[in-house]
Formats: structure tokens, C-alpha cells, sequence
């Protein structure tokens, strides 16, 4: 695997991504220091005011400055979308290892539910358990990660399904190796090149469902300056020409997006070269 | 007679999945919110009349009753009564369900066929400019979030350009012309997202089909061009066209909720939408149920069309 970085740092797709997610990172943990306003503190005298020399993004409904919310917003989604792609990875690798390796009543009963699972859109599912218990920054990452696991757990099988019965496996059988060891050390590291593609790909899912579930209200709430809850508080004001504040985090959510699926290509390509 | 078996159990299958189906939106509408009287009446409430308000409503029955309770009527078309509405919830999810038709059937007709001529465009044409170009916008397009799109183009065609209406509402009794042009709009983000999935695997199964050894015999006999492409190349190149387009059913549904929400379109999208924003559980559980039953159906149907079309299942070769 070592000899395949070289490859994916010459990609050109692979570096910008990651120097965007880099770039947001920075803001998320620096932001505070380097927004030119504080982001929270509202002015309602200078509500609205367009792009200008002092507010480069022009002001929200509140008078605060949206460039320095642009700046803080990356904040909410860079830790819940990758928390949720966590639990969701720990859940469907699990389930994954499980139903691939024993096979039997206990892969049909897992895959089954996986399929009922996958048979809603994840927004959807998303929505209804939201509403059900209630958004919090606590709440969606458990629903973001619940809702992962089983197409997660989808590509894991698949993996285990073609070496659980190599030589390998059952040598460490026939050694007497436990069923967990065998599972996380024989067959784990094994199956780790596709659940990193997919834990990658699930990463860019991940902040588009929070975004879109900021957006509709379900996901982050507020007082954050998250990009997609600024969407959703201002997209309505766009039918009266104030477009910016509403464009600007559109235009920051889009670049999180691409760059995680930039550097999710990339790794993607370099792992199947 | 093998795809009478096929059929058989393939129904079974969507039965079994329906069944869950039901069981986690009977779990989540009924069992997650915990006390439905409660949250009705508010934290003032009397605990008396929140009893009683549980009793009215059925809450206090175990819950496997509550639950044969539901899905049997809920099989006859009874879909029990809306919280916010206090009305039948069918006739709501009737309508909503015929607007949302006509706005997933515009972006499906125009985009299906068009998607899948420019994937096999840049696979036959691979490395070249127009693959290029095709294969970065489908990327893109596949990969960002409704809304952001959806602003971004109301931004564009609605505000600075002025050649679309921003909202999906027509005048009452508009005629098709008129509704389509008020449908563009709000069908474009979904129609880019469709067109990311179809072209990247329209162009991936010609990319598969033009490198395969019966294409290279039907080229070295002497076959033309024209010939290989259309009865070698696509005829297997594009029957795994038919199941995405089924899987992507699932997400347009899934697409109409943001959509329909950013164009206060009346659809079954933002009907699930205002349902989970008011917490009212019957119609969201029916919402979500009729979601559910038609992404089940589409994929029946995409896996019986595969199965006829493909003659190595038709006929059996593979058992």
C-alpha cells in the first residue's frame, strides 16, 4: 500500500481537495482569531447591508458580518460529519464482519434489515427519527451514523464474503483462534483497503446530510453559523435581491463537499491502480 | 418457467421488506416521541387529560395491538387522521403524491435519456475533451447538495437573468405549457444529480463493454462501427442502466423533501416535511410508508425488467 502515496500526492484532484479540507479545518479551529467580526455579535442598524469595503460578504438579517460567520461555520459540520461517519463505521463493520463471516439466519436477518433500511431515502429515514426524538448536535450524529451503518455494512460483507474462506482464515481456525480474533485480526486488515474508500466516500455523504439537514431545519441548530443553517435562514430573502448571505454559504458548503470527494477519488484511484 | 420462480421470489422478497419497512416507521413514529398526549397538550397539560387524550387516541393499548391496529388499516387505505389537520390523512397524501409525479417525472423524462446518450458519448469518445468535460460536471453535479444547487440556479435563472419563476406555483387552471415552465426551475437540481449517477454508469458499463472479447470479435469480423455499438456494446452496456434508474427513484424521492421545500412546492416531499416539523406522526408515518412502497415497487419492477430483457436470466443459462 506504502508504495501508492507517492501516486496519490502527484494527483492533482487528491492535493486540492485536501488543501481545501485543510483550509476549512483551520478556520474551524482558528476562526475565531482570524474572522475580521465577531461572528455572533448582531447590529440590527446595519441589517442586510450589501457586500462593501468593511463587510466583504455584506451583513444578515441580524447586522452580523457574514464573512466572519463564513469563516467560524465550518466549525458544526467538520464535527459532526466526521463523528457520524465514525459510528457509522464502527456500526456497519461490525454488522458487515458479522453477517459476512457467519453467513446463515444471521446474514439473512441482518441483510434484510439493511435492505428495509435502504429502501427509504436516508433524508428521509433521517427526518422521521429527528422528529421523533428531537435535533441536537448529539442527536444527529447518532441518526447521521445509524443511518450509514447499513450501506456500510453492505461493502463490508461483500469484502469478508471473498476471504473468509481463504487459506488464511482457516489456518487461524484450525489454529483454535477465537471467532474475534479471527474476524478482527485475520480477516479486519484484510478488508481494509474497501472500508477506507467507503469510509471516505461516506465522509462527503456525511457533511451533504448534515448540510441538507441543517437546511431543512433538523440538523444543527440555532445560534451556530452553519453554513447550511445560514442557507436556511436566508434563502428566503433571495426574492428580494439579498442574495449574499445565502450565496456565500452556499458557495462554502458546495467547496467542503468537492473537496471531500476530490480526496475521496483520489484515494479511491490509488487504492485500485 | 424459471422467471415465474424469479418472480415469486422476488415478491417475496419485497413483502419481507415491506413488513420491516413498517415495523421501523411504526417504531419510530410511535415508540421514539414517547408520550404523544403529552406532546400534544403541552407541558401544562393535566396528567388527567393527558390519559385521557392517550386513551382517545388508542396510545394506551400494548403495543402489538396498537401496531396490527395500524398496519391493517393502514393496508385498506385508512391512514388514520393527521394531529395538525384533524382530518383523514389519505386524501393529502393522494394529492401531494400527484403533484410530486408530475415534478420527478419531468426531471426523470428529460434527464434518463439524455444522461445516458452523453455517458456512452464520453466512453466512446474516452480521454478526449467532451469525456472530460462530461465526467467533471457529473461528479460535480452528482456530488453537491440540492440546495445548494437549487439556490445557486435560482440565483442565476430567477433573479439576475429573469427567464424562470422562482416559485413552483401556477396560476389555478394553467395549462401544460404554463406548468412545465414553472416546473424547469425546481427540476433542474435534481435532474443534475440524476445526471451525475446515469452518465458516470451509462459511461462505466460502455467503457466494460468496448474493451470486452465479444466486441473485439464482433469488430475483427468485420462488423461496422455502427453495428458493434448498438447490437454488441449497448444491448449489454446498458441493462444495468435499468436498475440505477430504479435506485435513483429511491433518491429522487428522497430529493423532493429539499426541493420541494426550497420551491414551496405542495408535493409529497414537503408534505414529509411539514409533517416532521409540526411532529404530526400519522401523516408522517404515512408519508414515509407510501415513500417507502414505491421506491419497494420501482426496484420490483427495474429487477423483473432486467430479467426480461436479459436473456442469460430469461432463459435460465445461469442456475
Amino acid at each position: 500500500m506504502s508504495r501508492r502515496w507517492p501516486a496519490l500526492l502527484r494527483s492533482g484532484g487528491f492535493l486540492t481537495g485536501v488543501l481545501i479540507i485543510v483550509f476549512w479545518t483551520g478556520c474551524a479551529l482558528f476562526g475565531r482569531r482570524l474572522a475580521p467580526f465577531d461572528p455572533f455579535a448582531d447590529d440590527i442598524l446595519t441589517a442586510l447591508s450589501p457586500p462593501s469595503a468593511l463587510h466583504w460578504f455584506g451583513t444578515d438579517q441580524l447586522g452580523r458580518d457574514v464573512l466572519s460567520r463564513v469563516i467560524v461555520g465550518s466549525r458544526d459540520v467538520l464535527t459532526v460529519a466526521p463523528l457520524a461517519t465514525g459510528l457509522g463505521l464502527a456500526l456497519g463493520v461490525l454488522l458487515g464482519l458479522i453477517a459476512g463471516y457467519f453467513r446463515g439466519m444471521v446474514d439473512e436477518l441482518i441483510s434484510r434489515t439493511i435492505d428495509a433500511v435502504l429502501a427509504l431515502p436516508l433524508v428521509i429515514i433521517a427526518l422521521l427519527a429527528l422528529s421523533a426524538i428531537g435535533s441536537s448536535t448529539v442527536t444527529v450524529i447518532i441518526v447521521v451514523g445509524v443511518v450509514f451503518a447499513p450501506l456500510i455494512a453492505r461493502t463490508v460483507r461483500a469484502a469478508v464474503l471473498t476471504e473468509r474462506d481463504l487459506d488464511y482464515v482457516a489456518a487461524a481456525r484450525l489454529r483454535n483462534e477465537s471467532t474475534l480474533w479471527i474476524l478482527f485480526s485475520e480477516i479486519l486488515p484484510n478488508v481494509a483497503p474497501p472500508i477506507l474508500v467507503e469510509a471516505t466516500v461516506r465522509l462527503g455523504y456525511a457533511v451533504f446530510t448534515v448540510a441538507t439537514l441543517s437546511f431543512i431545519g433538523f440538523g444543527i441548530q440555532p445560534p451556530s453559523p452553519d453554513w447550511g443553517l445560514a442557507v436556511s435562514e436566508s434563502y428566503a430573502l433571495i426574492n428580494g435581491g439579498i442574495w449574499w448571505p445565502a450565496l456565500f454559504n452556499t458557495l462554502a458548503i458546495s467547496s467542503l463537499v468537492i473537496a471531500v470527494n476530490l480526496a475521496a477519488d483520489g484515494i479511491h484511484r490509488a487504492l485500485h491502480a | 418457467m424459471r422467471i415465474g420462480a424469479l418472480l415469486a421470489r422476488r415478491a417475496a422478497l419485497a413483502v419481507a421488506t415491506l413488513w420491516l419497512l413498517s415495523v421501523l416507521v411504526f417504531a419510530a413514529g410511535q415508540l421514539l416521541p414517547g408520550d404523544v398526549g403529552r406532546a400534544i397538550l403541552g407541558p401544562l397539560a393535566d396528567a388527567r387529560s393527558v390519559a385521557n387524550l392517550d386513551h382517545q387516541l388508542g396510545l394506551d393499548r400494548p403495543l402489538l395491538v396498537r401496531y396490527w391496529d395500524w398496519v391493517s388499516h393502514f393496508v385498506t387505505g385508512d391512514m388514520s387522521r393527521s394531529y395538525a389537520y384533524r382530518a383523514p390523512v389519505a386524501p393529502f397524501i393522494l394529492s401531494a403524491l400527484g403533484a410530486s409525479v408530475k415534478l420527478g417525472a419531468m426531471a426523470f423524462v428529460l434527464t434518463v435519456p439524455l444522461s445516458i446518450a452523453l455517458g456512452v458519448w464520453a466512453a466512446v469518445h474516452k480521454g478526449r475533451t467532451a469525456d472530460r468535460i462530461i465526467t467533471v460536471i457529473g461528479t460535480w453535479a452528482a456530488s453537491l447538495p440540492e440546495f445548494a444547487t437549487g439556490i445557486v440556479l435560482i440565483l442565476i435563472f430567477g433573479i439576475w437573468l429573469r427567464v424562470l419563476p422562482v416559485t413552483a406555483s401556477w396560476p389555478a387552471g394553467a395549462g401544460i405549457a404554463t406548468q412545465i415552465y414553472h416546473l424547469v426551475l425546481p427540476s433542474l437540481p435534481l435532474m443534475l444529480v440524476l445526471f451525475g449517477y446515469l452518465a458516470r454508469m451509462a459511461r462505466a458499463g460502455t467503457v466494460e463493454a468496448l474493451c470486452a472479447d465479444y466486441t473485439r470479435t464482433a469488430v475483427l469480423k468485420g462488423l461496422k462501427p455502427r453495428t458493434v455499438l448498438w447490437r454488441h456494446v449497448l444491448r449489454n452496456a446498458l441493462l444495468p442502466a435499468i436498475t440505477v434508474t430504479a435506485t435513483q427513484t429511491g433518491y429522487l424521492l428522497g430529493g423532493l423533501v429539499i426541493v420541494e421545500t426550497l420551491f414551496r412546492y405542495p408535493g409529497i416531499g414537503s408534505l414529509i416535511y411539514a409533517a416532521a416539523r409540526d411532529k404530526d406522526f400519522p401523516m408522517l408515518e404515512a408519508g414515509v410508508v407510501t415513500v417507502g412502497v414505491l421506491y419497494i415497487l420501482t426496484g420490483l419492477l427495474a429487477d423483473l425488467l432486467y430479467a426480461w430483457l436479459n436473456p442469460r436470466i430469461r432463459l435460465g443459462a445461469f442456475e
